[in-house]
């Protein structure tokens, strides 16, 4: 193989190398920040405030964790600074089935969250659910479903509601198993008047004394999310440090073979009053010079692939039934650090891959370098 | 006494390491020579010429005995010093040329005038004065595979000649050359010696090269057999 297409090649599998490593992480980046843009525009709100006993991976904490609205909250209640939400177990049973779900009370009017309550005001008896609840017990709008929980007195009481709307969320997490019903509804249902499980936040809202209640940020309430993508990061990982070592594999053999090819030039480099070490350096910087037109060309037919993406987004409808938070059609982002860190990862190791054949130099006779007779 | 010899040979023996015991290509070796000299080392091939032109040039170390170039002792130099003493005060002509392929006949030229960190202005007057000399100033942007053996030879001897070296060494300068291109270049390599006062110093098997030396030092074996002033031609 001749020197150009040798070098062209590494060139080529360098910067595909590039292009790979900057498109998975861009398309990571850009899930997790609709993931998290998703999530606090249904759920979390710019943070919330918990009842000291709720767990919300734990249903059986709902029983104990609610506690009254006090007074001074009720302004702010009114202006949507904080929303209330009354959490309860109950059973339902759609179509004769049995079906264990979370009963959520949200007031019909909050403007807060994206659930569209709108709909829980004209109906009595009105509950939203979410798409995948819809799906996996077969309700459609309209539908009469039964449901079933304790009272007060720990009593089983029983109403029948009616599906008044099923929204459509990236967010599994206000979706699977959960019935969206009217606070008031369910405050009178259960006897817990005036009280909630949890309240969530507007960005007006500024933490003073919050009474028994505790304040979760963002970072607390999205690290579960964060966790996930970034596994998700891990994993791909894995097949592009792969793809970059087949190219660091190829500059490497590369380098064995010029610095072995080239004896008479390294000979000659010497003669004229270089040192070896100079000599490695300049074998050296050729060798990282692979990963610097590498990123040349991965810009020329990155840019356009990239910012294609960017415009058009790219689909992802089949993955709607996974439990992680995820748009049908994700946008990569692609940050300036993601750039810059790819980069310096590419560029750094061609040129350790370059230098360590280089060294060889050092151990050279100028003598027989000049001869071209090494093995 | 000492002073007015710019290379002074005493003693040398060179062994090299071959198989389990040594091969001998230099033995008990004494030759001196003054600035200015236009003189060869011949003798048949594996006689040991190219050893003593290496040994010369800093690139290699006696065994035994000592070689010093300009005052120094080659085997008392550190890799640096060595660089040093080729960089500033020695040219290399080789039989095969030797010249970078990817640089055009201007940078090889320049190339180690960079290594001196000589001012671009004065490098590139000094580059073009150099192929000037050689007669090659019109192919100073062209690749070195573009020109012929003769051409490439003396764009050689501009490189080598480029930095004004004390010291000129050439090994079988014309031996991929015909006996035209022999000529010109010996001729060019003649009016050099004269005007730049360069010691020049062949190992060549040669009889066309033979004809221009002053000097003429018969090695056989390792040996030095003879060391005559010659006639040569002049012009
Ligand atoms: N690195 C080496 N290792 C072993 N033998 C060598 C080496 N270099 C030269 N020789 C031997 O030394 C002798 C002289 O070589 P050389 O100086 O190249 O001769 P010339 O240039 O006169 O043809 C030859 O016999 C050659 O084989
Ligand atoms: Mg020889």
């Amino acid at each position: 193989m001749g020197a150009g297409l040798r070098t062209w090649l590494n060139v080529g599998v360098l910067s595909f190398a590039f292009v790979v490593i900057i498109f998975y992480n861009g398309m990571i980046d850009g899930w997790n920040r609709q993931a998290r843009h998703d999530t606090r525009g249904w759920e979390v709100g710019a943070g919330q405030l918990w009842h000291p006993e709720y767990d919300r991976y734990d249903p059986f904490s709902f029983e104990e964790a609610h506690a009254e609205l006090s007074p001074d909250m009720q302004p702010l209640i009114k202006r949507d600074v904080l929303v209330p939400v009354l959490l309860e177990q109950a059973t339902m049973y759609p179509q004769g089935r049995m079906q264990g779900v979370v009963l959520k009370g949200i007031r019909a009017d909050q403007k807060l969250l994206k659930l569209p309550t709108g709909a829980l005001k004209s109906k009595d008896d009105g509950v939203l659910i979410g798409k995948r609840m819809a799906r996996s017990a077969r309700l459609q709008t309209g539908d009469r479903l039964l449901v079933r929980w304790r009272d007060k007195n720990g009593t089983f009481d029983a109403r029948e509601f009616t599906i008044a709307r099923i929204f459509d969320s990236n967010v599994p997490t206000i979706d699977n198993g959960q019935i969206w019903l009217s606070l008031e509804r369910l405050q009178e249902m259960t006897g817990k008047v005036n009280e909630a499980t949890y309240l969530v936040a507007s960005d007006a809202y500024e933490p003073t004394d919050k009474g028994i209640w505790e304040f979760k940020d963002l970072d607390y309430l999205l690290a579960d999310l964060d966790a996930i993508i970034q596994s998700k990061k891990g994993g791909g990982m894995i097949g592009y440090i792969l793809l970059l070592i087949i190219a660091l594999l190829a500059i490497f053999d590369t380098q064995v073979l010029s610095v072995f090819r080239r004896q008479r030039e390294i000979g000659t480099y010497i003669a004229l009053g270089m040192t070896r070490w100079q000599v490695v350096k300049i074998f050296t910087v050729e060798g990282s010079a692979h990963s610097i037109l590498a990123a040349l060309l991965a810009t020329v037919y990155g840019i356009p692939l990239f910012l294609y993406l960017d415009h058009t987004g790219l689909s992802f409808a089949m993955a709607e039934n996974t439990d992680i938070t995820i748009a049908d059609t994700i946008y990569p982002y692609y940050s300036l650090g993601l750039i810059v860190s790819t980069v310096v990862l590419v560029v750094v190791s061609a040129t350790v891959v370059s230098y360590l054949p280089a060294r060889k130099i050092t151990k050279m006779k100028p003598t027989d370098a000049l001869k071209g007779k090494l093995q | 006494m000492e002073n007015s010899f710019i290379i002074q040979i005493d003693h040398l023996t060179k062994r090299f390491p071959v198989g389990k015991g040594y091969f001998t290509a230099l033995k008990d070796i004494s030759l001196s020579f003054g600035r200015g000299e236009f003189a060869g080392l011949v003798g048949p091939s594996g006689s040991g010429k190219t050893t003593m032109l290496n040994i010369m040039g800093s690139l290699d170390s006696p065994s035994q005995g000592t070689a010093r170039v300009m005052g120094q002792s080659v085997s008392e130099l550190s890799h640096k010093d060595s660089a040093r003493l080729r960089n500033r005060h020695i040219g290399f002509i080789f039989q095969t040329f030797n010249l970078l392929p990817v640089y055009t006949v201007f940078d090889n030229v320049e190339f180690a005038l960079l290594l001196q960190k000589i001012p671009s202005a004065r490098r590139k007057k000094m580059v073009m004065d150099a192929l000037e000399w050689v007669g090659l100033t019109d192919k100073a942007h062209s690749r070195p595979n573009m020109l012929s053996g003769g051409e490439s030879q003396r764009v050689a001897i501009a490189r080598a000649i480029v930095k004004k070296p004390e010291i000129l060494l050439a090994d079988e300068p014309t031996a991929n050359l015909d006996a035209e291109n022999s000529h010109h270049i010996l001729r060019t390599m003649q009016k050099l010696n004269e005007q730049l006062k360069t010691t020049f110093l062949f190992a060549t098997h040669d009889e066309k090269v033979m004809q221009y030396l002053k000097r003429k030092i018969s090695l056989r074996d390792g040996r030095v057999e003879k060391d005559e002033v010659a006639e040569t031609i002049n012009l």
